[in-house]
């Protein structure tokens, strides 16, 4: 199987991390796998091109690979994830006046998210009274992290994101554009997009979405089932690679080399600096400049690797409240079966380790009973 | 919003046609090819801000848009729980033309079509925009070639100009020492005049 081609395609966000690495760093051709990296414009295209065998392999929305398998809106195609590229990693931006608005609302600290949910709920309310325009908050794709921790959030507070407030889905590099010139008023989005709206002062991060859950699954290495099965060896090649380059991406001391190739032009083609802050989970939230840290913004490798049915679960859970899917018991099953530890135990040697700190539900939602896979129709319904 | 058509009542449904596509020119082509085949209701719609608002003020039967525009995702929030009247379903959910889906992406087009519309009448609309998209890359890659073949002319105009002033020959004898150098070092001639103004400059 030496030199075998494959095409991957990814779309230039921080959390494509690995998967860059594994083919820049050689961790691909040294397991004899000639990897094309195919820069993508959409989740649409990543989702087609992969169903239909133009891609072998793609980073892709953790949600989307879970939506394809099910055949949710679209065509139905398995999805096998062996490797998680990401955990949380989004953020949830407000303009200067709804930050204004809602911090004037609240009952309490706003970096608590059930207060600032609760404060939006009587910003909301207010709006309606008066006969104002209900918010516009922007979104990545409808099958998306982004869409259900800004729902998950919100309803928390009371609020019926299908009826309050409009949710559109705006194509991330449109993000920063669509709240300066006031037609969203909010966005959840990943990395750069929260950044740049904070550093042209026309944005505050209200939240992380790791403030909303401590862990969500966020993208995924996807591959077709069926090419799973066809190529197991060449998929353990790849997953290998993945496992080399996510211990590369961890580690401190490869930081500014890690920075300096994911922004290269035909990459991410963002500032290095961007890049690292992103890594390191060290954001400016604010215009005035005040910075926040959180070793849980975003995880790449460091225990985020090995994927974790749970989530699989908990999306799965999100679908069916926001009407996206209908409940069974076997699409459950489906949808916790796309992802894939047991592959990535028995390709890379690991067993799970429990990590310090993590929430026993493996999810650690900010609201709510803990999350419990077994009943996703009552526990993924918490009142608030 | 308009009030909605009873296409099964209709025999022939004058389709109401939307091109999504940052290109004005292979915008244009489509639209041409589409108004040629007797589709008269064609929009097109470049700017894509606001972009659901507006298709949805336009209601299409059909929705063509171009593989590299971001947008394309959110067109895919038209497939969700909603009010809207209409539910257009994506090419691609008919898996039973593989050869037509993957030549519409090799293409780079991609079309959303509104639930009921006949299958034959969609695949010659594909059949047409995947047709116009091949001839506006080849019209692209053509221009590109002509432009570089203009850009190795004036090369070789300067090069000889070059020598016909420094050695005095004529511009044909210029152009043979050119070409015979090229042979002799198994090189085009555009390198070898491209060498010459290095030279030149160099010792200018």
């Amino acid at each position: 199987m030496s030199g075998e081609r494959l095409h991957i395609g990814f779309i230039p966000l921080c959390d494509a991390a690995v998967l860059l690495i594994a083919v820049d760093k050689n961790f691909c051709a040294d397991e004899g796998l000639d990897v094309e990296l195919v820069r993508e414009v959409s989740w649409s295209n990543m989702r087609d091109k992969l169903n239909i065998g133009l891609f072998d392999a793609t980073h892709l929305l953790a949600p989307v690979a879970i939506a394809s398998t099910l055949g949710l809106g679209h065509v139905k195609v398995p999805i096998t994830a062996p490797f998680n590229l990401g955990i949380n990693g989004n953020a949830i931006t407000v303009s200067p006046e709804l930050h204004a608005a809602i911090e004037g609302a609240a009952a309490g600290d706003i970096s608590d998210p059930l207060v600032s949910a609760q404060a939006l709920a009587r910003v909301v309310a207010e709006r309606k009274r008066r006969g104002h325009e209900p918010l516009t908050f922007g979104i990545t794709f409808p099958y998306s992290t982004h869409n259900y921790h800004l729902r998950f959030w919100m309803a928390a507070g009371g609020i019926d994101p299908d009826e309050d407030v409009r949710l559109i889905v705006l194509p991330p590099p449109y993000m920063v554009e669509s709240l300066a010139n006031k037609h969203v008023e909010a966005f959840c989005v990943g990395a750069p997009w929260n950044s740049v709206a904070v550093d042209l002062g026309i944005g505050y991060i209200l939240h992380f979405v790791s403030d909303i859950l401590a862990s969500a699954a966020e993208k995924v290495l996807a591959v077709r089932s069926s090419w799973a099965q066809e190529n197991p060896d060449t998929l353990a090649a790849l997953v290998r690679a993945h496992g080399r380059a996510a211990a590369f991406v961890e580690e401190m001391a490869n930081r500014d080399e890690v920075g300096a190739l994911l922004a290269a032009p035909n990459r991410i083609g963002v500032s290095v600096d961007v890049i690292c802050r992103t890594l390191d989970g060290r954001l400016k939230i604010a215009p005035d400049g005040t910075v926040r840290e959180s070793e849980r913004y975003l995880r790449i490798g460091r225990g985020a690797s090995r994927p974790d049915p749970v989530h699989a679960a908990w999306l799965y859970g999100q679908m069916v409240r926001w009407r996206q899917a209908e409940f069974s018991l076997d699409r459950l099953a489906a949808a916790q079966q796309v992802f894939r530890p047991d592959l990535y135990d028995a390709i890379l040697g690991s067993r799970p380790t429990p990590r310090a700190g993590e929430p026993a539900d493996h999810i650690g939602a900010f609201v709510g009973p803990p999350f419990d896979p077994a009943d996703v129709a009552r526990s993924a319904n918490p009142k608030g | 919003m308009p009030p909605v058509r009873n296409r099964a009542m209709d025999p022939t449904p004058n389709l109401n046609i939307v091109i999504v596509d940052e290109n004005p020119i292979r915008a244009a082509i489509l639209e041409d090819g589409l108004r040629e085949a007797g589709f008269t209701q064609v929009v097109r719609i470049g700017e894509t801000a606001n972009l659901l608002a507006r298709i949805y003020a336009i209601d299409p039967d059909v929705i063509l848009i171009d593989l590299e525009n971001p947008s394309r995702d959110v067109l895919e929030q038209m497939f969700q729980v909603s009010r809207i009247v209409k539910r257009p379903i994506a090419m691609f959910v008919d898996q039973s033309d593989t050869a037509s889906i993957q030549a519409s992406v090799d293409a780079g087009v991609s079309a959303y079509i509104v639930d009921g519309l006949k299958k034959e009448r969609m695949k010659h609309i594909l059949d047409l925009c995947i047709s116009r998209f091949n001839a506006f890359s080849r019209l692209q890659t053509e221009l590109e070639r002509a432009k570089s073949a203009l850009e190795e002319r004036k090369v070789i105009d300067r090069a000889k100009g070059i020598l016909m002033k420094a050695k005095n020959l004529t511009e044909e004898q210029a152009y043979a020492l050119m070409r015979k150098t090229a042979m002799n070092e198994n090189k085009k001639i555009v390198e070898i005049a491209q060498s010459i103004i290095t030279a030149a400059d160099l010792l200018r």
